[in-house]
């Protein structure tokens, strides 16, 4: 399948510079992917819109939205959010979240997905809700166990070794968050706190610790 | 294990027999009870069809199976138990059935015998209180099924003595298993962080984020976990999962352990999950139940 890659400003978090998804990209194609930490403003500068079969723009935090704008539930076009989840520093996972709004053109859709199948990903697709999937999901159990090894329910060796062991988890919470950065879960887990207010997406203490170090 | 000798599992559901299993097999005389000959018949046939799997995968010769077996004991007679040196109970989760086990256990058994709880939701201290002993109860929850996996969870109860938790985790150690310490709090850790997630996971799918298999194909594929939280909801049930919700939400009052409105009216649907053949997927057609 052709597509048209567009670089914006900053680093792609889902596609790194010179990754074979890049190199594979045709001059020109109905189907456009904006790349990059500013890919949604280069959506404006961007022509002819409507008649490409899919826009497809990398998100950061954000929502689709931001780009699109929204109209009383009823928005949706050719112009499709994605972003591969990845933690922190760690390469790119082999999961892309395809973030679609209520009327989103299922050409648009079907055509995504099959890009990405092509490029040997996988795709859940999902509403245009911060956090996604998996950042929603896995932001208040990461910051519960933060809590929960300040309250001392058990060491962090324990904390981890019980959910690989009991869970069949590939990594414990706390090891895994000292791997891919405390600071990088606080940058992630803030915005989710600001759009839902629950406690849960608050950043836990040691992330805060984390992130205040970072800017000393 | 020098002073623990005989041991025995009260409740010879699932979790009993797998417990009951892990300690015959790691050498120990083992009482099943049960009050009910019924259920000590069936576990035991379910016990010697695991045992028959181990011989034809070659884990166990049949002579040790058979080793295993001589060293098991079903019975519905509490008076057999007068010889335990220590009691896992893993009866039904209602602190008064427990408290009834206990004092009649308290009643029956020596002074040395330690008794544990297979509990994975009630306070081991409030366990204790209904026990006669409190300073010889401690909380050893194993996982399930607690015949395959080595993790057992050990929670000391305000008035459990040291000496009591060190038999019991040498205890658990000499069955091969992987003891870790914990707090006696709700859930300790694998149900204190999996009853919230499962729920946010409900709620994701309820207020129509994604369907459950582009979540399950999320969290298995962006982060590795070996089951998606949908196809481990309908393997442990989701009748279950509301019990679990109804306990942890009880002590903790945590807006992330009440039960979601989806879970309620999935089993209400009689969708439990595998058991039912329907629950976040159609087992008998494949297909899936969205949000």
């Amino acid at each position: 399948m052709e597509y048209q890659v567009i670089k914006a400003e900053g680093e792609s978090r889902s596609f790194p510079d010179g990754s074979e998804f890049m190199s594979n990209a045709s001059e020109s194609s109905e189907i456009v992917v904006l790349i990059g930490s500013n890919a949604g403003d280069a959506l404006g500068a961007l022509s002819d819109q409507e008649s490409k079969r899919a826009i497809l723009v990398e998100l950061g935090t954000e929502c689709l939205a931001l780009h699109t704008g929204e109209s009383r539930g009823r928005e949706g076009s050719n112009i499709l959010g994605f972003a591969r989840f990845r933690l922190g520093n760690d390469a790119p996972s082999d999961l892309v979240e395809l973030v679609c709004q209520p009327n989103s053109s299922e050409e648009a859709i079907d055509s995504a997905i099959q890009l990405f199948k092509e490029a040997g990903l996988e795709v859940s697709v999902c509403r245009d809700f911060a956090g996604r999937i998996i950042d929603r999901l896995v932001r208040p159990y990461y910051n519960e166990a933060l809590r929960r090894l300040d309250e001392g329910l058990a060491t962090a060796d324990d904390l981890d070794l019980t959910l690989k062991l009991g869970l069949g988890y590939p990594e414990g919470p706390i090891e895994l968050l000292e791997r891919s950065g405390l600071a990088d879960h606080h940058d992630v887990t803030k915005p989710l706190f600001e759009v839902y207010g629950e406690r849960a997406y608050a950043p836990a203490r040691r992330a805060i610790v984390a992130k205040q170090r970072t800017q000393k | 294990m020098d002073d623990i000798k005989t041991v025995a599992v009260a409740g010879a559901g699932t979790m009993g027999s797998g417990i009951s299993i892990v300690a015959a097999r790691a050498g120990f005389e083992t009482y099943l009870f049960d009050t009910s000959e019924d259920t000590i018949a069936r576990a035991r046939k379910q016990i010697e069809g695991f045992f028959a799997k181990s011989v034809a995968k070659g884990k166990l010769t049949e002579e040790q199976v058979s080793e295993i077996l001589s060293r098991m004991h079903g019975t519905s007679k509490m008076e057999d138990l007068a010889s335990c040196d220590l009691v896992i109970e893993a009866v039904f989760e209602d602190l008064n059935v427990k408290h009834d086990l206990l004092g009649r256990l308290n009643d029956v058994c020596p002074e040395h015998t330690i008794f544990a709880s297979n509990t994975s939701t009630l306070s081991i201290s409030e366990i204790a209180g209904g026990s006669g002993r409190s300073d010889r109860v401690v909380g050893m929850h194993f996982c399930l099924p607690a015949q395959l996996m080595k993790l057992v969870e050990m929670s000391p109860g305000l008035n459990t003595a040291e000496e009591t938790f060190k038999k019991a985790w040498a205890f658990c150690e000499s069955l091969k298993q992987k003891p870790v310490r914990t707090q006696d709090t709700p859930g300790f850790i694998l149900n204190y962080f999996l009853v919230p997630f499962n729920n946010d996971v409900i709620r994701l799918i309820e207020s129509g984020v994604a369907e459950p298999a582009d979540v399950d194909r999320a969290i298995k594929k962006g982060l590795g976990y070996p089951m998606g939280p949908c196809e481990l909801l309908d393997l442990i049930g989701l009748d279950t999962q509301v019990r679990l919700c109804e306990a942890f939400y009880e002590v903790t009052k945590d807006p992330r352990a009440a039960c979601p409105p989806l879970l309620k009216r999935m089993v209400a649907a009689n969708r439990l999950g595998r058991k039912t053949g329907q629950g976040f997927y159609n087992y008998e057609q494949n297909a899936m139940f969205g949000g």
